[in-house]
């Protein structure tokens, strides 16, 4: 066993263990440590294949951005788990059809009918000075502009939507304006007195 | 050399690799406890106070004596707190300060790690460091805890967008992604450099950096007057250190790599005699040195920022400056004024 492959076994094992936390585990907060763990985990084995632009896109987007947010939320919810686990029994027949339906679906199309290696060969080795970053850039600005341009498109409207929808103006809501904080003159808010300087005729009483 | 190569055999690149982080982390600890003295002395004297001056030759064993006592207090976990995670989110907080130090090049041939997506992998392992910061405060089981920590992550992910717009200015210049052809496209006097054409980036860069390392003006997060400590309220002793050495060594971290991306790197202020004469390295350490400098200036400086008006400046003001100055950069770029940019 060469060096590389027990390095993807010990990878693909902690994000199969932490992709399988994510869904057992009681509490939140500790499941969407663990989701970082396994999107941690798949940007090393991405690493492996080559992807380094992907792989540290991966952490960068998902574990950096995409997760914390996620923590986030989850950390203020007062979530309880025995509510949560309420008609478990009820939606199960339903969830495991449609789990089936997935796992097979994934399994017809990611299979290695598609998938296999005579079809997609493990990547060959790159002169020295190849950057990945370049190719990627190069294809997603000429051959896929379009589905490129379209995919940023509907990013745009799903944010427009988004903010849309938690634009709810409240009547009583207090706020400053920072232009008419900074347009204040001395004289709006500063009240000089003259008065006679005295001297108090005895300092001890 | 080829003496211990042969000593060590196969795992010669695991040791030789193994000396060179030791080579660039016990530099950077010893410069993170100096950082602590220099700044208590440059504020004392900005406030006409004397500063540390008991321990050692004008208080320069000040650092060492801190160490100590921290190292000696007892380590508390508060009752109900989760164990685990309240000793993970100080490891969580060093490890990237620490492993981003990897791709940063000292001079053209001192790199630990030559990476052709460096700046990349800054951005990535930098984002990192918000974990310890959201795991400490609910890991607490406190609730000053936990708002210091809402609080600062939600800092530290705003400035993180403007300080990646910044940085894409930067690859944009150079070309390269690779830390050390950033620094190469800067070659020359100080007017070759990147904080001339991104002059705008260059700033936001800085302040976005101080407001990342949770610093003054942007130290929300330690509000003293209002949340006690922030995030690490509930922890003591060496934990609390390492939080403490975190900070430090972040601090030092954007110093370097304003350094290497705006500042012109190991290149000398100008290209002739007598200035080309000092080694690139001295440059270096005193172009970090100079922005962590202004660190401290701005510390010493201007009170704090209240939390609307931070979270105001992030995303009204530094993202679109950042997003308006990427257009300028891309459309001269196409023009025959280029070579202004690079």
């Amino acid at each position: 066993m060469s060096f590389a492959v027990v390095v993807f076994y010990f990878f693909a094992a902690i994000l199969l263990f932490a992709a399988f936390r994510v869904i057992t585990t009681r509490n939140p907060v500790h499941a969407a440590l663990y989701l970082v763990l396994a999107f941690f985990t798949a940007a090393g084995l991405w690493l492996m294949l080559d992807a380094e632009f992907l792989a540290i896109t991966l952490v960068l987007v998902y574990v950096g951005a995409v997760m914390v947010l996620f923590l986030f939320v989850v950390m203020m919810l007062d979530i309880n788990l025995d509510r949560l686990r309420d008609g478990f029994w009820d939606y199960l027949p339903l969830a495991g059809f449609v789990a089936t339906m997935l796992a097979v679906e994934m399994g017809i199309v990611l299979g290695s009918r598609n998938f296999g290696l005579s079809i997609v060969p493990a990547p060959s080795l790159h002169p020295a000075g190849y950057s990945n970053t370049k190719e990627l850039g190069g294809l997603l600005y000429t051959q896929y502009v379009y589905p490129f341009e379209l995919a940023a498109v509907v990013l745009l409207v799903a944010i427009v939507a988004a903010i849309t929808l938690t634009m709810r103006r409240r009547k009583n809501s207090k706020y400053q304006n920072p232009a008419e904080q900074v347009k204040i003159q001395r004289g709006e808010r500063v009240r000089m007195v003259e008065m006679a300087s005295d001297q108090p005729s005895s300092t001890k009483s | 050399m080829a003496y211990l190569q042969a000593l060590f055999g196969y795992a010669w690149p695991a040791v030789w690799d193994l000396a060179k982080i030791i080579g660039i982390v016990a530099p950077l600890m010893i410069g993170v406890a100096y950082l602590t003295y220099a700044e208590r002395k440059v504020i004392g004297y900005m406030q006409v106070r004397i500063g540390p001056n008991r321990v050692g030759y004008k208080g320069l064993l000040q650092p060492i004596a801190d160490g100590i006592k921290l190292m000696m207090k007892e380590i508390i976990i508060p009752s109900g707190a989760n164990k685990f995670l309240f000793v993970l989110a100080p490891v969580l907080t060093i490890a990237p300060a620490l492993a981003a130090w990897a791709v940063i090049p000292f001079s053209p041939q001192m790199v630990l790690a030559n990476v052709d997506a460096g700046l990349l992998y800054i951005l990535a392992i930098t984002s990192l460091g918000v974990y310890g910061v959201i795991i400490a405060g609910w890991a607490s089981n406190s609730k000053y805890a936990f708002l210091g920590s809402l609080r600062s992550a939600a800092q530290i992910v705003s400035y993180e967008i403007a300080m990646g717009f910044a940085l894409v200015g930067v690859l944009m210049a150079a070309q390269s992604l690779n830390l050390g052809d950033i620094v190469k496209a800067q070659n020359g006097g100080m007017f070759h450099w990147f904080w001339l054409p991104l002059f705008p980036m260059f700033i936001v860069y800085f302040i976005a950096g101080v407001a990342e390392t949770n610093r003054a003006p942007f130290d929300v997060a330690e509000g003293e007057s209002e949340i006690v400590a922030g995030f690490h309220v509930e922890y003591s002793g060496m934990a609390f250190a390492i939080f403490f050495l975190a900070e430090y060594a972040n601090m030092i971290l954007i110093a370097t790599l304003t350094s290497l991306m705006f500042l012109g790197g190991w290149n000398p202020l100008f290209n002739f005699p007598p200035f080309n004469w000092i080694p690139g390295f001295i440059w270096l350490l005193s172009k970090i040195a100079f922005v962590l400098f202004l660190f401290l200036w701005l510390r010493a400086t201007f009170p704090r920022y209240r939390y609307d008006q931070i979270m105001r400046l992030g995303w009204k003001v530094f993202i679109p400056i950042t997003l308006v100055w990427l257009l300028v950069v891309g459309a001269v770029m196409q023009t025959r004024f280029a070579y202004l940019i690079h």
